[in-house]
């Protein structure tokens, strides 16, 4: 069974704010849902699916169904960090293709910048191993930055072009965190956080969330939106898994990546619009090469001078500004991904970033710790006429 | 050497030899008896072939380091995260412990060096440049 054509983006909604002291995460998830479904044209009594992942509020879909008010015959809360709504999206399509719902509602939010999140929970394995380490995501993305540089002499002006091409597109998103357009030398004069990561190579933090509609065939042929289907799915986990092998230069997006574009029957040429999760600079040097937008060891050369600028670039990439400037709600980009991808797919991104005859875009991400266990998921998306 | 607060680490029932030899100044690995293959960090069931015939091999107690990347901001900074490659095979995640960090590279080699955390736990198993 193929998951394509299996399910339509009829929703998609993220969250003006980056800064919510006044609101709670519940009601967050809520203002996501409401703006998802009335995007969709659709309402809380057509949902009979809900997906969320272990970060929302209380016992999962448990409390948030009931929160929500909403009345399911399938739940999931698969957790795969960041990129779980990515992954999301191809979940939902496999329960609709199996009958199980018709319409999946899936939300994100939360307020790091609020009040304390935890983001790590005790019991892991490695823990005993690991947690005096003081290893954060900026060591771990880090190693894996100066493992690819020792490898293939990638250098941080190249990685600096990432978060230059992001500042470009942000400068159009009113609610951008950072909509100021930057250059390397602004990117390389930030502060070192993590060699060789300095602060403009790293994502924002904001409250805030997102929300998605997946539907039905059916569903989507009957609501005034445009048809964004799903065409392909992949997804992947990876650690060091015991030591031996160990590759900090390849993610389990080339995994994930090559078995979304199998399913979807299309490459990496055909795509228009590419959402890279984009936690850190490297995170999207990394996937670039790992989902076959050019070969490995090539993504520095393949980021420079303003490649992934919509508009100049071969590749158009986070025309919302992407985790690294608009932002990055819950430590988690899965969500705005998509979104931003259903924008181009339709046609409603902001005109100055707009791909022209955008009818094939990828949303692809990264979850947990890049350098030590994460996970992929990648989608493939069309609009259909 | 950072003054970071060290957490104390938990042995259990498939870490306790490990954590008893780290006191001793051992680091100790798992092998596999079936698949031959070694393993860390250490577990009951071999993540290589799923075979319950794992064994505890003392280490050298060195190899190079295969990443490393220094913290600069937050509590305890500067401290390095790295991975280390020991001669038996395996990476493992850990600290080194330098007087220049800024000097640390990949291939550098390094040797064990056991740091204290609280008081009756079991030290954990940063490293060092060898002779430094
Ligand atoms: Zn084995």
């Amino acid at each position: 069974m193929s998951l394509r054509n299996a399910a339509y983006i009829a929703g998609a909604f993220e969250h003006p704010t980056r800064l919510a002291p006044d609101k709670t995460t519940p009601q967050l998830h809520a203002e996501c849902a409401a703006g998802a479904l009335a995007d969709a044209g659709l309402t809380i009594e057509d949902v009979d699916g809900y997906f969320c992942a272990t970060d929302a509020p209380g016992f999962g879909p448990i409390s948030m169904v009931d929160y929500l008010g909403l009345t399911v015959r399938h739940t999931d809360s698969t957790e795969m960090g960041g990129c779980t709504y990515i992954q999301h999206v191809a979940h939902a399509a496999e329960a609709i293709a199996a009958g199980k719902c018709k319409v999946a509602l899936i939300t994100l939010a939360g307020r790091p910048r609020s009040e304390n999140v935890m983001r790590f929970r005790p019991g892991a394995p490695e823990q005993a191993f690991e947690q005096w380490i003081g290893l954060t995501n900026h060591t771990s993305y880090g190693m894996c930055a100066v493992r690819h540089m020792h490898e293939f002499g990638t250098t941080s002006d190249q990685l600096a072009w990432i978060k230059v091409a992001a500042s470009h597109h942000a400068q159009h998103n009113e609610h951008a965190m950072l909509p100021k357009v930057v250059t390397v030398e602004d990117v390389l004069e930030s502060p070192m956080i993590a060699d060789p990561l300095h602060r403009l190579d790293c994502c924002v933090t904001t409250d805030g969330g997102g929300a998605l509609v997946v539907v039905a065939p059916e569903i989507a042929k009957t609501l005034n939106r445009p048809m964004i289907a799903l065409r392909g799915a992949g997804e992947a986990t990876k650690g060091p898994s015991g030591g031996l092998g160990l590759d900090l230069t390849v993610s389990a997006a080339a995994r994930s990546g090559p078995a979304a574009f199998a399913e979807a029957g299309v490459t990496p040429a055909d795509i228009k619009y590419a959402s890279i999760y984009d936690s850190f600079t490297i995170t999207v040097l990394i996937q670039l090469e790992d989902l076959g937008f050019c070969a490995k060891g090539e993504g520095g050369k393949f980021v420079a001078d303003g490649n992934l600028i919509s508009g100049t670039g071969k590749l158009p990439f986070n025309t919302d500004g992407g985790g690294l400037c608009s932002n990055h709600p819950m430590f988690r980009g899965g969500i705005t991904k998509v979104i931003e991808a259903v924008r181009q797919l339709r046609g409603e991104a902001h005109p100055a970033v707009q791909v022209p005859n955008c009818d094939l875009a990828v949303a692809t991400g990264i979850g947990g710790s890049l350098g030590a266990r994460h996970g992929a998921a990648t989608v493939i998306l069309e609009r259909q006429s | 050497m950072s003054d970071r607060k060290l957490p104390a680490p938990q042995p259990n029932a498939e870490t306790e030899t490990f954590w008893d030899a780290a006191s001793n100044g051992v680091l100790k690995i798992k092998r596999c008896g079936d698949c031959n293959q070694a393993h860390y960090y250490p577990r009951a069931i071999c993540p290589h072939c799923g075979s319950a015939k794992t064994g505890w091999i003392d280490t050298a107690g060195s190899g190079e380091i295969y990443s490393v990347s220094v913290m600069r901001r937050g509590e305890g900074a500067p401290f390095a995260v790295a991975y280390v490659t020991l001669d038996e095979g395996p990476a493992m995640l850990t600290n080194i412990v330098a007087d220049d960090l800024d000097s640390l590279a990949i291939g550098q080699r390094v040797e064990v060096v056991f740091t204290p955390t609280e008081d009756g736990a079991p030290p954990v198993p940063m490293f060092t440049p060898r002779g430094g």
